[in-house]
């Protein structure tokens, strides 16, 4: 499971009188498609017999996503900071995860058999370009925008959405990564008792770039092939003409503009 | 690494600390501070009046790599039931305007299987080379033997700037391409313009569900990746311009690839074409009740217009999936956009900003809809579409 730390988009307001962010009260949050990713590994996990791992990438404070997927019933949490990790485009992003999942396969001798689960997209960035970058870094099939998944021992069945009303109906080999949509299932909330346990009792792993055995080349800013230019505002286009009037009033001179500009 | 402020220079007028989308800056003393959750985004060194912030790179040895070898717009055609999509000719158009900037070809790449008599038809859209990879399985698509065609062509052609819509499909290969040759590549492009002085692709995109606009590039690699959406670029004018056609026949078996297609469902009622609908009519939650949709419907009808909606119509279940229109839906750029009892949150506003003129109904005078409404009208839709509605009727019998 790869999941991500995000800033709580939908509270993330332009102030319009400054056209400055109106960051106040805005939390960071456990991106909501990773939610449902959690779920399915979740349920995979009650099904078979397997280990359920969260990795993340970023700042300290992501520890606090990866408690949060301890307490919903995720075995360990791993999280990938250190300074020169950040600043990832999607490229450096994957390659640092793909270390961080090499490492942990081989430490536990379970190389063969794995299923990596991601959200389809990120709120924040929205790419849903990692996925299909992790797959290629560990040379294993991808399947992206998920909405059901039947995992056997060696391969999974799933449906992918590749259009609004159509679907595809997939067979892959295990090992394999998928990217899930938000419909593929209800996430559940943490229990009481996995709540304590996240806090009290489970650890969340720290691994940094020399754990990793990271090629300074290859992560952070520096493994970053795009570069931000510039970021700015959405700018207002137009001023509306209002229309003002009884009813009447109003469609009579809209229907007038309409012609003018030649709609009708 | 990390983000340098010059003290000296510094003003103190906070324009970095409301860049950062991250509240990794604060002012101390008035004068501003990076704190230890910058991304390193680099989203602050832009808006500094006085250029006092910079960013300090380790120096490692990163492999150069000439990027003047790299000429050529490529557009990456996707295609689904023997029919190109529709934003694969959209690029054309945009891809057109780059190459003739930067005086080179435009290549159309079409992987499919059964395409030898529609090669006519489409040179017709001023691309000046089609390259038809053809094999029987490539009627269907494959993420592996897409990646493996495309990465071949481009190490072999070495192409600047390669375009691809943002559709599931072309999402999912297109990072897989951008992996294997180590290229930079832009999600959901709504702007692309050349940088006259470096010949870089400037990429903007919507960020943060559309709050914010970041301008990317890709400096130092190539080529230069990125995804569009449908409906964001014009369908391309025909021309009379013969383009050079490559055919190459690929031998793929099925066993190439790693995942079989057991079956593809279609679960469509009607085909909705919103994305190049002339006229939209849309509803927001101000419309009131799945019962009451029936006007918006009835509004659509007498102008031969498609019917859309905001995201929580879908939600509520007064409307189709495949109607919903913004950030999470569709992209559109109708003639006309009618927006009735929509408030206008900036995640609908990034699928319907670039239509060409757009009407909004709404109750509240302060609803966020009317900065981006051409006309705008504060009342009850539900008084004034009737009237509306007979009022076109009139007109249409006028003509």
């Amino acid at each position: 499971m790869c999941i991500k730390q995000v800033p709580g988009v939908s509270e993330v307001k332009i102030n319009p009188n400054t056209n400055t962010l109106v960051r106040e009260g805005v939390i960071s949050i456990l991106n909501p498609n990773d939610r449902n990713a959690l779920e399915l590994a979740l349920i995979l996990k009650e099904k078979q017999s397997a280990e359920v791992i969260a990795i993340s990438m970023g700042p300290p404070q992501a520890e606090e996503i990866l408690r949060e997927a301890l307490a919903m019933g995720v075995d360990k949490g791993f999280l990938l900071s250190d300074r020169v990790f950040a600043g990832a485009d999607t490229l450096a992003t994957s390659h640092t995860l793909a270390l961080a999942i090499k490492k942990l396969l081989k430490d536990s001798n379970s190389e063969e058999k794995y299923l990596i689960i991601c959200g389809a997209q990120a709120v924040d960035g929205d790419t849903g370009q990692v996925p299909p970058e992790l797959a290629e870094e560990l040379g294993i099939p991808q399947i992206t925008y998920v909405q059901k998944v039947e995992l056997s021992a060696d391969k999974i069945l799933v449906e992918r959405k590749f259009k609004a009303t159509e679907i595809v109906i997939i067979e892959t080999k295990l090992p394999a990564v998928i990217s899930v949509l938000s419909d593929i299932n209800k996430p559940r909330y943490p229990s009481m008792a996995g709540i304590m346990k996240a806090y009290d009792k489970a650890n969340v792993i720290y691994l940094d770039a020399n754990a990793l055995n990271a090629d300074k080349s290859k992560i952070g800013l520096n493994g970053s092939m795009t570069e931000v230019r510039k970021i700015f505002f959405p700018e207002r286009k137009v001023n509306p003409i209002m229309l003002e009037g009884s009813t009447e009033e109003i469609v009579q001179k809209l229907c007038q503009h309409l012609k003018e500009d030649k709609i009708f | 690494m990390s983000i340098i402020i010059d003290e000296e220079l510094c003003t103190g007028c906070a324009n970095c600390v409301e860049s950062c989308m991250y509240g990794a800056i604060e002012l101390d003393n008035n004068i501003a501070k990076v704190l230890s959750n910058c991304t390193l985004c680099g989203a602050c060194l832009e808006v500094c009046p006085e250029e006092a912030i910079s960013m300090e790179r380790d120096e490692v040895e990163a492999k150069k790599i000439d990027i003047s070898q790299f000429k050529g717009v490529w557009i990456i055609a996707e295609n689904y039931n023997k029919k190109i999509h529709n934003v694969s000719l959209q690029l054309l158009s945009k891809g057109r305007e780059l190459a003739d900037i930067l005086k080179v070809n435009l290549s159309f790449v079409l992987l499919g299987a059964s395409f030898d008599d529609k090669l006519e038809e489409l040179s017709l859209y001023g691309m000046d080379e089609i390259i038809y990879i053809k094999s029987p399985i490539l009627k269907d698509y494959y993420s592996d033997l897409y990646t493996k065609v495309i990465t071949e062509l481009v190490l072999e052609n070495k192409p600047e700037i390669i375009l691809i819509g943002a559709t599931p499909t072309g999402r999912d290969f297109a990072p897989r391409v951008a992996k294997r040759l180590n290229a930079g590549l832009t999600a959901d492009c709504t702007g692309l313009e050349v940088d006259l002085e470096t010949g870089n692709l400037l990429q903007t995109r919507p960020t943060y569900g559309g709050t914010i606009m970041a301008t990317i590039r890709t400096p130092s690699s190539r080529p230069q990746m990125a995804t569009v959406r449908a409906g964001i670029f014009k369908m391309p004018e025909k021309t009379n311009k013969k383009p050079i056609i490559r055919k190459i026949d690929y031998q793929f078996e099925e066993k190439d690839s790693v995942s079989k297609i057991v079956k593809v469902i279609n679960k469509t009622k009607n085909t909705v074409n919103l994305e190049n609908a002339k006229f939209i009519v849309a509803g927001g939650r101000g419309v009131g009740s799945r019962e009451k949709f029936r006007i918006i419907e009835e509004l659509a009808e007498v102008l031969d217009a498609e019917l859309g909606g905001s995201r929580i119509t879908v939600e509520l279940n007064w409307l189709d999936a495949d109607r919903q229109i913004g950030q999470t839906g569709k992209t559109v750029s109708p003639k006309l956009y009618i927006a009735c009892g929509i408030s206008g949150a900036i995640q609908h506003i990034v699928g319907m900003q670039n239509s060409e003129i757009i009407v909004a109904i709404n109750k509240d005078p302060n609803a966020p809809i009317f900065n981006w409404a051409h006309y705008g009208i504060v009342g009850d839709l539900h008084e004034i579409i009737p009237v509306l509605i007979d009022e076109i009727k009139k007109i249409k019998i006028e003509e």
